[in-house]
């Protein structure tokens, strides 16, 4: 043990103060001390005393380098942990990153790709200027030509085929303000076939949580992990996706002794840093989480007050429940039935919990079932609104919450308002000062208006028609607008629909595997700038909104999505309406959008507020995130939404009753009607929280319902004088009501979650006990199989469960990531994990390469892992790769100069069929394939 | 005089590479040179352990008492530098380091080996404190600008401490004094199992 060492004091900052002040809490520190270095010092645990660098200087006596530049912050372009970024600018260069220490999230902190962000700048891989492809060769042409084109074959296949014979990928990647402008394109273009990667990523868990309660995002915050006394991860692998996360799990680990819970198929690194790790099998989750819940009731271990009054729905969810008994829940999970009840006393015992799910959790066809069961084990644990626990659901990318805000989706419009309800189309055109009648004109007709487009997940099957589609026209044209295009399960047909399409738009600042897949000339590579290069809002996982300042001026000839799409607007011939009320960019749009963003609370949040905020990093405290003094005094960082008004400090913990809401508190949303009888059992429920529930100075003490006809006709959700909210708030009020979270789920076809074995299986004896859906017709415009595509038989030439996930090293499809020198480096191949028993069994040694092969025909060659990571009977793959097909390098159809550092092959050639019955989001975790030695 | 030292918290470490990219992307060091490294041991079992590795800048360094050419020497704070204008490669300090920290720079006529690159703290070189022939050999030097190391910097979970050793030292006492506390202490479980 380190000895307590005594220190001279120094003549400027006494170095004893900095030894005893000097804390884990780097909070502390930073108060007691102004000075730069020594906050950083006790910060990082970089203890840099002032006297030595004091010395060091005058020793010098130098002018320090890059004399005059200037330092930006800005946030960080991969997860949605959203670290800030400090980027030093000399003469127009990103010369230098330096350390974001007083960020309130990250402090300073960096995984590789962040700490690599001046790479998405300075890659060489970058597109230069704009290219297309002529008799299977790459030329580059100018902006005018490439926009020139693409907006009259647009415009041709319009008259031709009808507006829905355009598809639009749009971006989790860019800010809020595009990702707005990319939804309000496609209103404008006139179909709502457009859709981002939320779908191929937490599309179950916004319909599964928001259906629950109201909204279908992150709870509480990374932040407020830090208070957890137990934390439960399932399907997730924060050291992975989320590395900075870490810096608050860990402190809770540390200094509450909390129990880490991980449950995953695989001991990832984050099982390595568990109290305890449970091994699950793929697609198995809600009958685990059915089972804690029953185990909980069981042993009447429910916050039974917190069901009294918040609580609707138990009496029929526990009884559902009740066939999850420990040995159930062993026959189906294979996690051992002792096991199940002792976690569920571990949660018991160590309120408040907070449970952590990512992909391993919603990629399933059951996915929208599953993230409810998650929600039940928080309800019924009492363990929402309060700090500490809640359902803190990491998201994928930095702006992928921010882009779901503004409903770059084929099923609503900004804000979630749903596009089959005529109040949304109608509510959207007053904020955009259109007639609605204008709007309709521009769809196909109104039913095409009122009908949800093709999603993300399986857009292809629009090009191709090879199954059963509800649209008049077959998809012709594709813009993937900062989307990997290696994103889809089942990637081999979507090779052969871009090869079908009539015209492929890749807007992005890499070629990304498009450019490889494309062999007719129908593909143009627009080069955009990457986020650093151009401004605005993003969201973070934790609902706070942050400023993402521009760096540097675009690169080369890249220009910046909001110049792109200007040409393109002007060019289909309705810039004029589009852009009525934009002159200022991106601010205006800022402003427009949070007009109408109001069912969310996006309207308190100008972008004067969040700038304030990014000036203003080190007021906010690092356990509560509020600012304590300074200008932005009493706000939560970034106002989490919903931030009700220009006055509102956001709302940092939803669902919490302990705070006013003019205070940030909020008590569950009133969505779901004020009474219901639920079929189960014929029993009748106020849905309303019970009296007594309520907000400190709430008007009425206890439940009531949304408010409406302040302004008649309108609801608060639709109010845009904002009559209503401000209304709601100064009566002490939700504008939303207050009412109860709901076990059940009445609109969808299993009220209650229960487990449906995945449709390829590895257990026929399950399949008959636990069989899929009936098949869907119309399931966003395509026919969607369940039960003809289960097959029990399956399992039998394709014995292995495959399931894939993150690298540290690598982000999405990989397409920015690979082309990282220093990434590609750290992680230059594309592998499988394979457990030690089963790659002798087959005579597959590490190192060695092995084809996978999946039950669609699918075929890729991989590097051998052999790890215990993983179990016997399952292989997983990272998705991060791409540019090879079948074993063979596409290195030469790229663009020369442009492939990317490493390549390997995409494991999306060989997930499975497979989609959530709700949001057709792609089940990648659970399917089958076989493997042999190559 | 403060002791710089590094510290790396393997309760804390991810084996996220943040510290390994920070410093290559500011001190541009080549592909291939690694002036740290994360370790993992135990890959995918139980006591899966990783570890951020780089020059320690050791006390009474090994790399230095084996230099035929007195290449290498430390500073008052205890930071390890080597002149690679005075190394001849031989690469001894290579042998002698129990970090396996020194580098060599591969790519050179008949695999010879360039001057010996390694982690300088931030600290730059023998050469004029901020001058271009610095930066070149041997990346930033942000000591002398009154920053801190990139790598402890930038750490993900605030595993990799770097600093004067007496305030590392009050910092990680802090730390295993709060996870001591409590029915997880170490060592507890294997101690006063209930049966």
């Amino acid at each position: 043990m380190a000895r307590i060492k005594i220190r001279k004091p120094s003549a400027t900052t006494g170095a004893v103060n900095i030894g005893s002040r000097c804390s884990v809490n780097p909070r502390l520190a930073r108060r007691s001390f102004g000075k730069l270095s020594v906050a950083t010092a006790a910060l990082t645990g970089v203890a840099m005393t002032s006297r030595m660098i004091g010395k060091a200087s005058t020793e010098t006596g130098k002018p320090a380098p890059y004399l005059g530049s200037k330092t930006v912050r800005t946030i960080c372009t991969h997860c949605a942990v959203g670290c800030g970024i400090e980027a030093e600018v000399h003469n127009g260069v990103w010369v230098r990153q330096e350390i974001a220490q007083d960020h309130p999230v990250s402090f300073g902190g960096h995984c590789c790709k962040g700490a690599g962000a001046i790479d998405m700048v300075t890659s060489e891989k970058r597109l230069k200027n704009p290219m297309k492809k002529v008799g299977g060769h790459w030329i580059s042409i100018t902006w005018d030509q490439a926009l020139a084109e693409i907006s009259t074959k647009l415009l041709d296949i319009r008259a031709k085929n009808g507006p829905d014979a355009l598809h639009i990928n749009g971006s989790a990647k860019v800010s809020n303000e595009m990702a707005y402008l990319q939804r309000k394109f496609a209103a404008f273009w006139g179909s709502n076939n457009i859709d981002h990667q939320a779908r191929i990523c937490h599309s179950t868990t916004e319909a599964g949580v928001a259906n629950t309660w109201g909204y279908g995002a992150l709870t509480n915050s990374i932040n407020d992990m830090r208070h957890a006394r137990s934390m439960i991860f399932i399907g997730s692998n924060a050291p992975e996706a989320h590395p900075v996360a870490m810096q608050h799990i860990l402190h809770a680990r540390e200094k509450n002794n909390a129990p880490i819970i991980v449950v995953d198929p695989r001991f990832t690194k984050l099982a390595a840093k568990a109290s305890d790790y449970i091994r699950i099998r793929p697609g198995t989750d809600a009958a685990f989480m059915m089972g804690l819940v029953n185990a909980v009731v069981t042993n009447g271990w429910e916050d039974k007050e917190f069901i009294r009054t918040r609580v609707a729905g138990f009496e029929e969810m526990a009884k559902v429940a009740a066939d999850y008994t420990p040995e159930a829940v062993e026959d189906i999970t294979g996690i051992p039935a002792a096991e199940v009840t002792r976690i569920a006393g571990i949660l018991a015992a160590n309120r408040p919990t907070s449970l952590t799910w990512c992909l391993g959790g919603t990629q399933h066809h059951i996915g929208s079932s599953i993230t409810r069961s998650f929600c039940l084990l928080q309800l019924v644990l009492g363990n929402m609104g309060k700090s500490g626990g809640g359902t803190n659901i990491f998201r994928g990318h930095d702006n992928v919450q921010g882009a779901s805000d503004m409903s770059v989706l084929c099923d609503s419009l900004p804000g979630y308002y749903p596009v089959d309800k005529e109040s949304s189309w109608q509510h959207w055109s007053r904020v955009w000062d259109v007639e609605y009648e204008w709007l309709v004109s521009r769809f196909y007709n109104k039913d095409y208006m009122l009908k949800k487009g093709f999603s993300l997940a399986r857009w292809y099957e629009g090009v191709l028609g090879e199954e059963k589609i509800e649209q008049y026209t077959p998809i012709k044209a594709m813009i993937q607008w900062g989307c990997g295009a290696n994103v889809n399960s089942q990637y081999g047909r979507v090779k052969r629909a871009y090869n079908k399409l009539e015209l492929m738009v890749v807007v992005d600042p890499f070629p990304t595997m498009a450019a490889a897949m494309c062999e007719r000339d129908n593909i143009y590579l627009l080069p955009s700038a990457s986020q650093y290069e151009t401004s605005g809002s993003v969201t973070s996982t934790s609902r706070q909104v942050q400023w993402r300042e521009k760096v540097v001026e675009p690169i080369h000839d890249c220009r910046d999505d909001y110049t792109i799409m200007a040409g393109l607007v002007q060019r289909l011939g309705f810039a004029e309406t589009f852009y009525k009320n934009i002159k200022q960019i991106p601010e205006d749009i800022s402003r427009e959008s949070a007009k109408g963003l109001l069912s969310i609370g996006y309207n308190g949040m100008s972008p004067e507020r969040i700038k304030r905020h990014m000036a203003n990093w080190h007021t906010f405290d690092m356990d509560t995130l509020q600012a304590k003094g300074g200008p932005c005094d009493g706000e939560y960082y970034g106002l989490p939404w919903p931030c009700w008004t220009e006055e509102h400090p956001g709302t940092p913990i939803l669902w919490d009753i302990s705070k006013s809401v003019a205070e940030g508190g909020l008590p569950f949303r009133n969505l779901f009607g004020n009474e219901v009888t639920w079929d189960a059992s014929g029993r009748s429920e106020n849905l309303l929280a019970a009296v007594g529930s309520c907000t400190p100075g709430s008007e009425v003490k206890g439940g009531y319902p949304e408010f409406k006809d302040v302004v008649s006709g309108t609801s608060w959700a639709t109010d845009i004088s904002q009559k209503t909210t401000r209304e709601a708030l100064a009566r002490g009020m939700a504008p939303f009501g207050n009412a109860r979270a709901r076990c059940l789920v009445v609109e969808f076809p299993d009220q209650v979650p229960i487990h449906r074995e995945p449709l390829h299986s590895p257990r026929p004896d399950l399949v008959v006990k636990y069989p899929t859906y009936e098949d869907k017709l119309d399931h966003f415009r395509v026919l969607t199989r369940y039960k003809t595509e289960q097959n029990s038989e399956l399992v039998q030439a394709f014995p292995y469960v495959l399931t894939t996930g993150r690298m540290v090293e690598h982000m999405g499809t990989g397409a920015e990531t690979r082309s990282n020198k220093y990434l590609a480096e750290l992680a230059p191949d594309m592998y499988a994990e394979i457990n030690p028993r089963l790659a002798k069994d087959l005579g597959i040694r590490a190192g060695g390469m092995m084809w996978i092969e999946s039950p669609e025909g699918g075929r890729i060659r991989v590097k051998a892992k052999v790890t215990e990571r993983v179990d016997e009977k399952t292989i997983f793959l990272p998705y991060h790769f791409g540019d090879m097909f079948e074993g063979k390098s596409l290195v030469d159809t790229i663009p020369a100069g442009h492939a990317p550092d490493v390549i390997g092959e995409s494991a999306n050639f060989v997930t499975n069929y497979g989609y959530d019955i709700i949001t057709q989001n792609q089940a990648t975790k659970d399917g089958l394939c076989t493997v042999s030695r190559a | 005089m403060a002791r710089m030292k590094f510290l790396c918290d393997v309760e804390r470490c991810i084996d996220c590479s943040g510290c390994v990219v920070a410093c290559k992307e500011g001190h541009h060091i080549p592909v291939g040179v690694n002036r740290r490294r994360v370790i993992t041991l135990d890959e995918g079992k139980p006591g899966e352990k990783s570890i951020s590795i780089s020059c320690m800048h050791c006390s009474d360094a090994p790399c230095m008492a084996v230099c035929p050419v007195k290449a290498i020497y430390q500073r008052e704070d205890g930071i390890v530098l080597v002149n690679k204008k005075a190394c001849i490669g031989c690469g001894y300090c290579f042998m002698a380091c129990p970090f396996g920290a020194p580098q060599f720079p591969k790519g050179e006529i008949a695999g010879g080996r360039g001057a010996m690159d390694k982690c300088t703290f931030c600290a730059g070189g023998p050469e004029d404190t901020f001058s271009e022939e610095e930066k070149r050999l041997y990346g930033q030097n942000r000591i002398a600008e009154g920053k801190v190391p990139l790598c402890a910097g930038m750490c993900a979970t605030k595993a990799l401490l770097a600093g004067d050793a007496d305030i590392l030292e009050d910092v990680y006492r802090k730390r295993v004094f709060q996870r001591g506390s409590g029915a997880k202490a170490w060592g507890w479980k294997m101690a006063y199992r209930k049966e």
